[in-house]
């Protein structure tokens, strides 16, 4: 993972609360089995409406996305994580996120800043003001600077240092296997193993028609 | 101090401590995998060149996009084919059980887990999918995790994790007849809101949660993640015990006696004490539907479709009228007119034995609407065999419903089944979100009852209203 200290880029005012992972990547485009090219999925719905906000010239280029609250709930799917990405932002700033969307950016790089709904509102209104205005976002101070705002965001203390090395969790994980290893030898024998794999009786399942 | 639940599963899984500020390390009892959330993750471990470490803790099965017909016949759609043929090739290539289209064991993951007798109290379990909170039912830790942590699962059996806050959801008192689990989530959604549970392990206690069996227990905790929770849990106690003896992976013998031993001590201590406490009353409750575009924007059947300009909060009142203009109402009309085109029975929320047979028993000798389609879909291939042992498919059908292969079906509308623009749907499933079932679709969440209710009338209705003559609500 690549690291991350600031970044600065085109600041993207979404005035909406409760977006869910529904709304960034519809179920459609979930059956693609690559990890890149969720660009065109982005907000797939909302793209066809001309007024829609990143189909405005000054925010085509957007990376840092200003959303209203819980952002990111419903369907755990890491998609919207990486359609967000593949579209080119970088950091996602709301007053809340859902649990699930904000470890799954976690994983990836993308950074959710949590800051005030107030500051939010500051942020928005500079956007709007002015189209195409750049934020800086720096991981380093916990700060959004647009335009003349200067606001603080919080993060996790862990995911902002692990953004900062750039650092893969599986590798610091497995960087505990003995401690793993020796958990699974106190493990109870009543714990269920799916493998050898054990059924009902086998039976036919008839397939279904269509009946017009 | 006790310790709640929440906390003793998170102890008695604890593989390391982290140290200044650094997640815990938690072992994963069962991992869950299905075709859209996988791919990604084993091309991610075949690329680091890692393997799976416990094959044996870990079971596949297609339901996202798999067809509820002619499931004999390649799949029609070329995408879908691509994704189920790649969850099946990781499968064999990393030795991981699966159950396909056409096996008895295929369905909704979050249906064939329990009834494999692979869910059990006191485990942690995870899935790529949010709705792994239904498994909490069984008490327990159950949640849903993206892709990059399907693969840190895959690989380590473990995950970092940060402890999560508690919540307790008291919920006193009797439904009244005609009420279900279903109804009770509705209203906790209603009540607490979709972010209301973010960061919180929700348990769901008292009297109405003791009564319900294990099957409403699972509808309940399914729905946690609707009110933005990471987990809901549920005591386990004879009932659970019940449910899970017997079952093809349920221990035996002196296991089983041990098993049931530790369970007994899998309760909220009761000088334990939550991050935060709401209580609800039983009967108080009615037959709830939602009326917007999040789980949260519900109401009981009685009432009207509210006006936005009676939410106080900006934001609130912002969302009431964009979710009206999407669903295409207008305020102020009874929930009770709202005609319905599409009945849709099935879902890990309400696809199971019980909902099946609940609905059965209303429709069963009336008459279907005419302007309304019912899709019945079963959660899973053998809740389809035991429906049709019971004789259950040939009332829907004479009723003039279509009886389907097992799957998500229409709940997310990623096979065929989906709705069309403005087509309008009474759902059992979980998710009115924009589109969810359908590009354009309008989505209501309903109990089984009501869906069956609903079929009959054309609009959406409880049982209740049958014994009222049709059109007396106009
Ligand atoms: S039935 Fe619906 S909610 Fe359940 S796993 Fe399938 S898509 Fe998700």
């Amino acid at each position: 993972m690549e690291k991350f200290t600031t970044h600065t880029g085109v600041g993207v005012p979404l005035r909406r609360s409760n977006v869910d992972t529904d709304q960034i990547i519809p179920a459609v485009y979930l059956k693609r089995v690559t990890r890149t090219g969720f660009e065109d999925a982005l907000f797939a719905a909302w793209r066809g409406d001309p007024d829609f906000i990143l189909n405005r010239p000054e925010y085509e280029h957007g990376s840092v996305l200003v959303a209203g609250a819980d952002f990111g709930t419903g369907s755990s799917r890491e998609h919207a994580v990486w359609a967000l990405k593949d579209y080119g932002f970088k950091v996602v700033i709301a007053s809340r996120f859902a649990d699930i969307f904000r470890g799954n950016s976690g994983k990836q790089g993308l950074l959710t800043a949590v800051a005030s709904q107030e500051n939010v509102e500051l942020l928005w209104k500079v956007l709007e003001t002015q189209p195409g205005t750049d934020i800086t976002v720096s991981l380093e101070e916990r700060s959004i600077r647009c335009g003349d705002v200067v606001v603080p965001f919080e993060i996790d203390e862990y995911v902002r240092w692990r953004l900062m090395e750039g650092l893969d969790d599986i590798g610091l994980s497995l960087q505990h296997a003995d401690d793993i290893t020796d958990f699974e030898s106190r493990r109870e024998s009543w714990r269920p193993t799916t493998l050898p794999a054990k059924t009902e009786p086998k039976q036919a399942v008839e397939a279904a028609r269509p009946t017009s | 101090m006790g310790t709640t639940l929440a906390e003793k599963l998170w102890n008695s899984h604890l593989v390391r401590k982290g140290e200044d500020g650094a997640p815990d390390l938690i072992y994963i009892d069962l991992h869950m995998c299905h075709e859209v959330t996988s791919p990604q993750a084993f091309e991610g471990l075949r690329l680091a060149g890692r393997q799976v470490r416990r094959p044996d803790l870990t079971i596949a099965t297609e339901d996202h996009n798999t067809p509820t017909l002619d499931i004999d016949l390649p799949i029609a759609d070329l995408t879908s084919r691509t994704q189920i043929d790649t969850l099946r090739n990781n499968a064999k290539e990393f030795g991981i059980r699966i159950h396909s289209l056409g096996d008895a064991d295929q369905g909704v993951v979050h249906v064939v887990g329990p009834q494999l007798g692979l869910t059990m109290p006191g485990m942690t379990v995870v899935c790529g999918d949010s709705h792994t909170s239904t498994h909490g039912a069984f008490g327990a830790l159950a949640f849903g995790i993206g892709t990059s942590e399907v693969e840190h699962v895959l690989a380590t059996q473990t995950l970092p994790l940060k402890p999560f806050k508690t919540m307790a959801i008291n919920v006193n008192g009797h439904l009244p007849d005609g009420t279900t689990a279903k109804d009770i989530i509705l209203a906790v959604i209603a009540k607490i809101g979709t972010g209301g549970g973010q960061g919180y392990v929700l348990e769901y206690r008292g009297e109405a949660i003791r009564a319900l069996s294990m099957e409403a227990r699972m509808t309940v905790c399914n729905m946690s993640i609707e009110a933005g929770a990471r987990a809901g849990l549920i005591a386990p106690d004879d009932t659970t015990f019940e449910y899970v003896k017997g079952r093809p992976h349920a221990p035996e013998g002196a296991d089983w006696d041990s098993a049931v031993d530790y369970w007994r001590t899998l309760v909220t201590d009761d000088d334990a004490v939550f991050d935060a406490e709401i209580v609800l009353n039983a009967a108080d409750l009615e037959p709830f539907v939602t009326w917007g575009t999040n789980p949260g924007q519900g109401l009981p059947l009685s009432a009207s479709v509210p006006d936005p300009e009676d939410f106080a909060d900006a934001a609130e009142r912002e969302a009431a009228a964009n979710a009206l203009t999407y669903m295409g109402l207008t305020p102020g009309t009874p929930l009770r007119d709202i005609p319905i085109d599409t009945v849709f029975l099935g879902s890990c929320t309400n696809g199971r034995i019980e909902d099946l047979r609940a609905a059965a028993a209303i429709i069963k000798g009336q008459v279907k609407a005419p302007n309304t389609r019912m899709l019945v879909v079963p959660g899973s291939a053998r809740v389809r065999l035991q429906a049709e042992a019971e004789g259950l498919d040939q009332v829907f059908l004479d009723f003039g419903a279509e009886w389907r292969n097992a799957g998500c079906s229409m709940c997310l509308g990623m096979n065929p089944d989906q709705l069309r623009p403005q087509e309008r749907s009474a759902s059992t499933s979980n998710r009115n979100f924009e589109g969810r079932q359908g590009k354009g679709g309008r989505t209501h969440l309903v109990s089984p009852l009501v869906a069956a209710a609903t079929a009959i009338r054309g609009t959406l209705s409880s049982p209740a209203d049958l014994e009222a003559p049709v059109g007396a609500f106009a």
